[in-house]
């Protein structure tokens, strides 16, 4: 081996080591008996792991609605925002016509505003259609799944063009000459092979979802029984001490299932993201 | 031109101007297909922005809220009371000078570790790879949280290895910088790496073994030869950079519970949500924001004309 070649692994292990170790002391914390995170003399293991601290946080402080609340809210921003990327995405790269340019550049410059100062008109926003629209208003999970919809959608059509495109337009064509309609060849076709693609971007608008905190923190106020995860985990902030095998406990299970799916379509995403960025 | 060729999403539009059909009878489909996102986007993304512009030329407070009196149109007002205070300048500063320090460590880690990458045996950039992919998933709100428990006073494993427990890292106003600095970048940096990476690996082998016959040192080629063909990738990540630096809300605001000690940890996008949502100073949060958007766009203008420099066709 030569020596660069050693150099380069060593200097990969050690930033390995370093970047993954706050992600092992989370866990590691998380099934530590209280006691050891209590102990002032703290170990880089545990000889006794328990599930205290899940079933602590699970059972007290009705975590386990937070926890739903946050699942259906992702599941649904997740599938809406799938469905409407996909045709936008469609119309952007399949066709020419008048202000494609345009459109294209509005969703770019929709990625860059500032979402938590746009909470201000948000919030007067929710609160009056509240008053029109049950089911959306501020308190409700309707509100969180609109308002999370909208600002994972200009990424996520980003970041689908690129699979549209991929896609040779000679199978829809094919496709046409065989008789099939358009809505066949849009969602038997072109739906299917874009799939994959899909499910990458998918993982945007899950995480888009799955941490906000802002938008749980100002238009959940009274309704306590609809908060979600992020805004659940500042309830285990004390003033005096904070519940740190609570915190750990609560953050390994917000965590986990982001690290499934974004190790699931690990591949695909670094693939659709020199897409993004390529294109 | 430089172009990331390990995408599978191949640039099929573009030079050869795939996008047809246009002109077979279907002028309105494009804009059917829109529909829905039109639907969401202008209620729900546009509708807020003009409502924004128009909050910050209003004095808009509780009172304004609850109904009790009537909003009052002050025009610039607003952005008035701003630029003469100086703590809306120290802020924008701040949140100027931190963001620039994210970008650059971030972009100093990211590059460095995508150089290794290329160069590190199949195991160790598996490691690395699915290491950087953990921390890039880890939602910021649980990234602040580990970040805080290992820097607390009392049970934090730093002040234990450093034997200075007892010590409070937020109490200082830069050491609180540092640390939630740590944090964004430890999110942050796989990005950087895994973009660069892929477009080193899309540099010709030949290129660089003909830069090493003539005689360049790996130094050498590296910033002769790689970083000048990888300018424009790195313009775009860089630009990337800035705009999520300068947004910066979830780790100040969890980190140092909402702007530390006095807020002297605040930074725009903190200082306007705790305008509005904390003092009850609508108007006042709004003018805030709108100069964030207006700083951001101007930047997103560099990033558009970036990517045309590329040569890409949208």
């Amino acid at each position: 081996m030569s020596r660069s070649r050693l150099v380069a692994n060593t200097v990969a292990v050690a930033a390995a080591v370093v970047t993954l170790f706050p992600i092992y002391w989370m866990v590691l914390s998380a099934i530590k008996p209280p006691g050891e995170i209590q102990s002032l003399e703290t170990r880089p293991w545990t000889l006794a792991p328990t599930l205290d601290n899940f079933t602590r946080i699970l059972g007290g402080e009705s975590f386990d609605r937070y926890l739903l609340n946050s699942v259906v809210v992702t599941l649904s921003v997740v599938a809406l925002s799938a469905l409407v990327a996909f045709l936008a995405a469609v119309a952007v790269t399949r066709f020419r016509f008048r202000l494609r340019t345009t459109v294209l550049i509005m969703f770019l410059i929709a990625q860059m505003v500032p979402i938590e100062a746009l909470t201000i008109p948000l919030f007067f926003l929710v609160r009056d259609l509240g008053a029109v629209v049950p089911g959306v208003g501020l308190n409700t999970l309707g509100s969180l799944v609109l308002v999370q919809l909208a600002f994972s959608l200009p990424f996520a059509i980003w970041m689908l063009r690129g699979f549209v495109a991929a896609v040779p337009e000679s199978i829809e064509e094919a496709a046409m000459i065989d008789g099939a309609g358009r809505a066949t060849v849009l969602w038997r076709v072109l739906f299917p092979l874009v799939a994959p693609g899909l499910v990458a971007t998918s993982v945007f608008s899950f995480i888009t979802a799955w941490n906000d905190f802002i938008f749980a923190k100002t238009f959940i106020i009274s309704a306590t029984e609809n908060q979600t995860l992020p805004s659940a985990l500042l309830v285990f902030f004390k003033p005096d001490e904070n519940d740190w095998g609570g915190i750990m406990a609560a953050s390994t299970l917000m965590t986990i299932p982001v690290l499934i799916f974004f190790v699931a379509v690990q591949r695909r995403l670094v693939a659709g993201l020199g897409g993004a960025v390529k294109d | 031109m430089t172009t990331v060729t390990t995408a599978p999403a191949g640039r099929e539009v573009g030079a050869h101007g795939a996008p047809s059909r246009a002109g077979r009878g279907n002028r309105p489909r494009p804009w059917l297909y829109l529909l829905p996102t039109a639907a969401v986007l202008l209620p729900l993304f546009g509708y807020p922005l003009y409502m924004l512009g128009l909050l910050s030329v209003f004095d808009y407070r509780q009172a304004q809220v609850s109904g009790g009196q009537p909003a009052t149109f002050v025009g610039l007002g607003n952005y008035a009371t701003l630029l003469g205070d100086p703590r809306f300048w120290s802020i924008l500063w701040q949140t100027v000078a931190f963001a620039g320090a994210l970008v650059v460590a971030t972009l100093a880690v990211g590059a460095t570790l995508a150089v290794v990458l290329t160069r590190a045996g199949r195991v160790p950039r598996m490691l690395l790879s699915l290491s950087a992919m953990a921390a890039w998933a880890a939602p910021a709100m649980t990234g602040s949280t580990v970040w805080m428990f290992l820097f607390d006073t009392d049970l934090g494993l730093v002040n234990q290895v450093l034997g200075i427990e007892g010590f409070n890292w937020f109490y200082d106003k830069w050491l609180a910088f540092f640390v939630v600095g740590a944090t964004v970048v430890w999110h942050s940096f796989p990005f950087v790496m895994v973009t660069l990476y892929a477009g080193i690996q899309a540099v010709p082998s030949s290129v660089l073994e003909a830069a090493a016959l003539d005689g360049a040192s790996a130094w050498q080629s590296f910033w002769r030869v790689l970083v000048p063909m990888l300018r424009p990738l790195i313009t775009i990540v860089v630009i990337q950079s800035i705009i999520w630096d300068f947004k910066i809300f979830t780790q100040i605001y969890v980190m140092t519970n909402g702007g530390g000690i006095a807020g002297q940890n605040s930074v725009l996008n903190v200082y306007a949500y705790q305008t509005a949502f904390g003092s009850s100073e609508y108007g006042l949060g709004s003018a805030i924001g709108v100069i964030m958007t207006v700083i951001l766009l101007v930047v997103t203008l560099f990033y558009i004309r970036a990517m045309y420099r590329r040569g890409e066709a949208l």
